[in-house]
């Protein structure tokens, strides 16, 4: 690699409010949903993130997008506090959902997971049936009083996620019968489920073949209405063509951040547009 | 020579010394069955099931007070054994790394080692002794003993074997780490941890060393748990060192059943095992 890169404080975050403007957005700004300030994150001693600031916005599809490694989906990760479980694991920063400090004392993690929910990148079904699978983060919250709201909320999941008419007929069948895209489809109608607010996204459609990945981006188009939605992905045409704002990680570091369709056709630094253009990555 | 057939020669002769291998392991395992079921299955029939014991001298007679002591003894067994068995291996799991695991670990491996005299004569010492009677629950404990070792392992090793995504799927939709275990994890492994504990069953079924020290025999019908009781596997080391041809005939029989409940226990836990996973897809 023979990029330099002198400083972080090089680097661009032209969405940053903090700095007083927000040059990228014609219409009037959204609220800020994520607001992360200084974040850095360590395995052990390995730094795998490093000092980064942004903010995310609501209601909008926020991809993140750099090569192998370089932090992205670790970052995605500390937003809902999933590397909690990885011993050795360490942050220092904040980030903020709705102003509220995550990592704050006396957090509850469990009532964070609910209102940030996840899709994974290998869809990750549990070994139970379509309609169990819905119904589990219902459950075990007790977020349904009664059976047939029970029902209702796995019906309303499924159509928010484009399955019901696939499914609705084997609703007690084993999930594991399903396509690899009604799996995933299927893990998104399970966040769905316990109405987050925030839908973070690790490459949910890298294992799927392009009709499926089209599905899965037309869903994701959709569920930005009501979601604040922040997708990792290493596929560049899916980050421009269903996200509004871009992030441009490498190695451990924010490089660029900003309005997609500038970050593809005039980005201001010139490692992003060299990773744009096909250059390394 | 050249170097092809040569190279074909060396790989030929080296697949067939593995299957001369395996097919000298299987010799006295088709020798045992076939020795058993040659000299048993003449004395087999209803009455052994169904008859006690006769008096020296006087021919026929049967087991029925070994059989139903061998279902009683297994039955203690388990109900101690299954339930320690199984939650020391999802402490193990969950907790892998820490050095209380590591320790649990290496004492169930060991405690596997142990020859079952040493745990015979351990249950004698401390369900016995202090009760001065040899009893249904002492051999009960002995065999429980052998037991928590073989479910322990094979419990976590199950459990180790369930993807990660799986405990992250739930992590993720707001379940705590007990939760998760408890609904998605253990439920994930069942079908294994089944096959297991059947599988320990098996084996302990068949073990005579904990019991010459426990349950001791019973000539007699007993169903007390604080009463000698007699057993298949003690009743047929009686027979078998005694002086009567008669008892001899009996002791195969006998042995023959128990062969029959152990290959029964194997295949229903394959079959099992084989139909749930089928099931799920």
């Amino acid at each position: 690699m023979t990029h330099q890169v002198s400083s972080p404080t090089r680097f661009t975050t032209g969405l940053s409010v903090r700095d007083g403007r927000d040059p990228a957005l014609n219409q009037a700004p959204k609220a800020v949903k994520i607001d992360v300030e200084h974040l850095s994150f360590f395995y052990g001693v390995k730094r795998a993130l490093e000092d980064i600031s942004l903010q995310i916005q609501a209601n909008l599809v926020t991809a993140f997008i750099g090569p192998s490694g370089c932090g992205k989906s670790t970052f995605l990760r500390t937003l809902n506090r999933m590397n909690d479980i990885i011993p050795g694991a360490r942050i220092e920063g904040h980030v903020r959902i709705d102003g509220l400090d995550a990592y704050a004392s006396g957090v509850d993690v469990v009532k964070l997971r609910r209102k940030v929910g996840m899709v994974f990148q290998k869809s990750n079904p549990f070994p139970k049936t379509i309609f169990e699978n819905v119904a589990y983060g219902l459950r075990i919250n007790g977020l349904a009083a009664s059976k047939s709201e029970l029902a209702g909320r796995v019906e309303e999941s499924l159509k928010q996620a484009a399955l019901w008419g696939e499914v609705k007929d084997r609703l007690h069948e084993s999930a594991l019968a399903m396509s690899g895209g009604q799996q995933q489809r299927l893990c998104i109608a399970r966040a769905l489920a316990i109405r987050p607010d925030i839908i973070l996204m690790d490459e949910p459609a890298s294992a799927l073949d392009p009709i499926a990945t089209q599905r899965i981006e037309e869903l994701v188009y959709d569920l930005k209405q009501a979601y604040t939605i922040v997708i990792v992905t290493h596929n560049m045409q899916q980050a421009a063509r269903i996200s509004d704002h871009t992030a441009f990680f490498w190695l451990g570091r924010l490089v660029e951040y900003d309005r997609t369709d500038k970050i593809f056709t005039n980005p201001s630094e010139k490692l992003t547009e060299d990773y744009v253009t096909g250059r390394f990555g | 020579m050249n170097r092809d057939r040569l190279r074909r020669l060396i790989s030929s002769a080296f697949v067939g010394a593995c299957a001369l291998a395996v097919l000298l392991a299987l010799v006295p395992l088709a020798m045992v069955l076939f020795f058993v079921v040659r000299q048993g299955i003449g004395s087999l029939n209803l009455a052994f099931f169904t008859s006690m014991p006769r008096p020296v001298g006087e021919a026929g007679g049967g087991m029925a007070n070994a059989i139903v002591g061998t279902l009683m003894l297994t039955g203690i067994a388990s109900l101690m054994a299954v339930p320690v068995g199984v939650m020391s291996g999802i402490y193990m799991s969950e907790y892998a790394g820490t050095w209380l695991a590591i320790a649990l670990r290496f004492a169930a491996d060991t405690l596997n080692g142990v020859p079952s005299i040493v745990i015979g004569v351990f249950a004698y010492g401390i369900a016995v002794l202090p009760f001065k009677q040899f009893s249904a629950l002492a051999g009960g404990f002995a065999l429980g003993i052998m037991m928590i070792p073989i479910i322990a392992r094979t419990t976590e090793e199950l459990l180790l074997l369930v993807p990660n995504a799986l405990r992250e799927g739930a992590l993720a939709l707001g379940a705590t780490r007990a939760r998760a275990v408890f609904t998605v994890i253990v439920p994930a492994a069942l079908p294994g941890i089944i096959t297991g504990i059947v599988l320990a069953l098996a084996r302990i079924a068949g073990e005579t060393a904990p019991l010459l020290f426990t349950s001791f025999n019973n000539r007699f019908f007993s169903r007390a748990l604080t009463q000698p009781i007699s057993s298949l596997t003690v009743q047929i080391y009686t027979y078998a060192i005694s002086p009567y041809d008669d008892w001899h005939r009996q002791a195969w029989a006998g042995a023959l059943v128990l062969v029959g409940f152990v290959l029964t226990c194997s295949l229903l836990a394959r079959i099992a095992t084989a139909r749930i996973r089928r099931l799920r897809g």
